[in-house]
């Protein structure tokens, strides 16, 4: 594979996320595949914060292990990443400080405080990183000016024009200064791209997908969701509200929901939590719901602007009681689009409560991906019973909960004469109208909920599979580590070594049929977890059997996970 | 065809006899039924104690939600479809207590709603605890030295967190009680009616005597519920025990403020994105 990998890193404050979109807006303008990783720390001034992105002749879904050019407003940013770097690494300087610990790696100065500074403002040394960065990468300044100029074109010519100073200078400084030259991929994309992020392509997908009402709570990694839909679903009828506490957020979309509107909330762990019991009241009254879960490091305030998979276990059983539930896991950033269309259909036709985990590696990454196919956006009502229909009965005997063969009930909304129910936090029977404690209804009642999900199986998406048949070690994970695992089995198959990938996007219902075979076959398996305690490792034990196969690989120090451990747990499990 | 009182029905309550609630529910049902509103046209969302029961014998469309969560599904029901009139109803410890915070952020917003705070100073489905609302030294299951807790003045917060029409009533006078939530659900805009509702099973200081002895009923005075400060003073003068529509003003609706089409239901806009659409949007992150 052809990539390149380019790090900026300083404190926040510093501009750092700018200059990261700056220079993935142009890699994804001149045709370049993308994938772009926001680290940062929850604070608004200081600590440490950097950009990375990966250019690669082939869409990854990753950032890279390494970096080959590490751009340095100061000397935690070469501590904090130290171990990326490799013997073709450069490091690129400040040169307002000598750089410690980098010896063996290729080191360059350049003023970019110095050059910002006398052309009025320390803050744009930012720009003078671009500059350095286009004539590093034998790219012409001139698309990198336009950018500029259209994402500053609110603050008037005088800022563009200082804006643009410091990236002519920072490239000419470069191109004077430094030899080294680092060629991108030759290979660029055979499709139209666009730059997008997970979250911003999970709200893209709940509105394609029907979804006119958010309701949400701002946090950390979730909120872009929000950004999104405030800013698109008032243009398609749609409204948001940012609610008071998550608690509200969930009931408020439930309120939507059950008088007819496709209905969502989006949240992070802390939230979730506040959520679980309105996600029980969903679960008993039918009212279709989808909830957006983009973990961070947990528990309580955890590591808010670190990623994890560490709500697996809440997401999959969390709430009292029992209710049927559909729990997806999106692998990549596309995914994020589609999974939200299917969940928003879902909801509808099973009358239940939708969870899509996704996570901050997930969500805050950004893609330059192909395009989305507007044919594979479907639509699909289900359950809402006519007017028409509704007229024919005789007045009261309308049963919103009726015990049919599939489980699913007829759905009325408020409106519809003839149709009136009350949705029951409480048990209730057929016709709703009440709370009922009678044991045979409860049985009845009960049983019906959870028939509802039987049938469901999303053998397209739900579980996908790679590499031999009867593998030594089969790699399984679930949601964002599909990029990583993918690398690492493709490196071990390179390598000799007989191994496949498992990848779930579907955990509730489990797909059992289609998985169990799978590890079935194989020697060994390998979980990987981005969590402590191997959630989706218990998950398959309790769910498939073949404990004795597992073994299992986790992470929870808040980063994503590396290419690299997985090919080393690997190999010495081979071994 | 036209509509009867019947037609607002619903399954025969289980309240003890004697239970403020009954008169809330019989006026509730009176107040639409006067007002003409059809049966499906209206949605009824209640919390979870005896209070909350009260959803279950108004015959319509309802939503029986969690305790202290009436007012987000409320808010939610009527951003979705605005045609529809949502009326959230409650009691003290359900919306006072748990609830409180929703309470006042609907108020300040303004959300076209009409909440009923059936307040009876106790929590009674689980028999007898002191809620929000109960005197300090109020005893009880949980009190039995008496509460240590000043109680919560529902009309001051209303008025304070920007309630356009705040009103209070009592299970008592069933003529007054009707017109006020005729009057709370006409108003557009937040109402908040709390109404006295005496659990004559648990709390044996707040009774029905007690309030009739008490109540300053505002109709029989001259007074003009135009001016929060005013109607501040008159609430505080009278200790809370008042009757009558207290405060009223016309302020814009949530619904309407938020970005989007104004008073059109989501529930009627097309989901489908159309090609054109989805090509705009996807050119929005094109570089």
């Amino acid at each position: 594979m052809q990539q390149l990998t380019w790090k900026v890193g300083g404190a926040q404050g510093e501009g750092i996320d700018s200059t990261g979109e700056i220079l993935g807006t142009v890699l994804c303008r001149l045709g370049y595949h993308t994938f772009a990783y926001r680290h940062f720390m929850s604070l608004i001034k200081g600590g440490h914060t950097n950009y990375k992105i990966r250019v690669a002749d082939r869409t990854v879904h990753y950032h890279g292990d390494l970096t080959d050019i590490l751009i340095a407003f100061d000397q935690r940013t070469i501590d904090e990443n130290r171990e990326e770097l490799h013997q073709g690494s450069i490091v690129i300087h400040d040169a307002a400080f000598e750089p410690q610990g980098v010896a063996s790696i290729q080191t360059c100065a350049v003023p970019m405080r110095q050059i910002a500074e006398e052309l009025g403002n320390a803050i744009i040394k930012n720009m003078v990183a671009i500059g350095v960065t286009a004539a590093a990468l034998n790219l012409d300044p001139a698309p990198f000016l336009q950018t500029v100029a259209t994402r500053f074109a609110g603050k008037g010519e005088k800022i563009i024009a200082m804006n643009n100073s410091a990236i002519q200078q920072g490239y000419d400084y470069y191109r004077r200064h430094v030899q080294r030259r680092f060629s991108l991929p030759t290979r660029k994309a055979d499709e139209p791209l666009i730059l997008i992020s997970g979250n911003e392509a999970a709200g893209f997908g709940a509105l394609a997908g029907g979804c006119r009402f958010l309701a949400a709570y701002p946090i950390t990694p979730a909120t872009e969701i929000m950004y999104w839909l405030v800013n698109h679903l008032p243009d398609y009828g749609g409204k948001v509200v940012q609610v008071e506490d998550e608690i509200g957020a969930c009931l408020m979309a439930v309120g939507a929901s059950y008088a007819g509107v496709r209905a969502m909330t989006s949240t992070s762990g802390p939230g979730f939590s506040l959520m679980q019991e309105a996600i029980g009241f969903a679960g008993i009254a039918e009212i279709p719901i989808v909830i957006v879960d983009v973990q961070r490091g947990g528990p309580a305030t955890g590591l808010p602007t670190r990623t994890e998979q560490s709500d697996l276990n809440e997401i999959l059983y969390g709430a009292h009681g029992e209710i049927p539930r559909i729990v997806m896991a999106p692998a990549t950033i596309t995914d994020c689009f589609y999974r939200m269309i299917d969940a928003f259909n879902l909801a509808e036709h099973y009358q239940c409560v939708v969870i899509v985990a996704t996570d901050m590696f997930l969500g805050m990454s950004k893609q330059s991906a192909a395009e989305f196919d507007f044919n594979a956006v479907k639509v699909e009502r289900s359950g809402l019973i006519s007017d028409e229909s509704l007229t024919k009965l005789q007045p009261g005997t309308f049963k919103r909960y009726a015990l049919t063969e599939s489980g699913i009930s007829p759905r009325s909304l408020p409106g519809q004469a003839n149709g009136m129910y009350v949705a029951l936090s409480n048990e209730h029977d057929e016709h709703a109208r009440e709370e009922v404690e009678d044991r045979h209804n409860r049985i009845t009642q009960m049983q019906k909920r959870f028939r509802k999900l039987s049938p469901f199986s999303p053998s397209q998406w739900g579980t996908m599979y790679s590499g031999c048949d009867e593998p030594d070690l089969l790699l399984v994970g679930c949601g964002s580590t599909y990029a990583q695992l993918s690398e690492a089995r493709l490196a071990l198959e390179q390598a000799g070594k007989k191994v496949a990938h498992l990848h779930l996007q579907i955990l509730a219902p489990f797909p059992k049929a289609a998985a169990a075979p799978l590890i079935a076959k194989a020697q060994k398996c390998l979980v990987v977890d981005n969590n402590f305690t191997g959630q989706l490792g218990m998950l398959l034990k309790r769910e498939i059997g073949f404990h004795h196969k597992y073994i299992s690989h986790n992470r929870y120090d808040g980063l994503p996970l590396t290419v690299v451990e997985i090919t080393e747990k690997a190999s010495e499990v081979l071994s | 065809m036209s509509l009867r009182l019947t037609d607002y029905r619903g399954a025969r309550p289980t309240w003890c006899p004697g239970c403020g609630h009954f008169a809330v529910l019989g006026c509730l049902q009176q107040a639409i039924f006067q007002l003409g509103l059809p049966p499906e046209s209206v949605v009824v969302v209640s919390g979870i104690g005896c209070s909350g029961k009260i959803v279950q014998y108004y015959g319509g469309y309802g939503v029986h939600s969690l305790h202290g969560r009436t007012i987000p599904v409320a808010t939610g029901i009527q951003i979705a479809n605005p045609e529809l009139t949502v009326i959230a109803a409650g009691g003290d410890g359900d919306g006072y207590g748990i609830g409180l915070n929703h309470w006042v952020q609907a108020m300040r917003r303004n959300v076209n709603i009409t909440y009923l705070v059936m307040d009876n100073h106790i929590y009674s489905l689980t028999t007898g605890q002191y809620s929000p609302t109960s005197r300090k030294g109020f005893i009880s299951k949980t009190t039995p030295k008496g509460s240590a807790e000043l109680h919560l003045r529902p009309l001051e917060i209303a008025l304070a967190a920007g309630a356009s029409f705040v009103a209070q009533g009592f299970s008592g006078d069933v003529k007054q009680l009707t017109n006020i939530i005729k009057a709370a659900i006409e108003h557009k805009g937040f109402s908040h009616v709390n109404i006295f509702s005496p659990c004559v099973t648990f709390n044996r200081i707040n009774t029905f005597e007690w309030f009739k002895e008490r109540i300053i009923n505002l109709d029989e005075q001259d007074y003009q519920p135009g001016d929060r400060l005013q109607a501040l003073a008159k609430v505080m003068e009278t200790d809370g025990v008042l009757t009558g529509i207290i405060f009223q003003e016309e302020r814009p609706l949530f619904h309407n403020e938020l970005a989007g089409i104004k008073d059109q239901p989501l529930t009627k806009t097309p989901l489908a994105l159309t090609r054109e659409q989805f090509d705009q949007l996807l050119a929005e992150h094109r570089c």
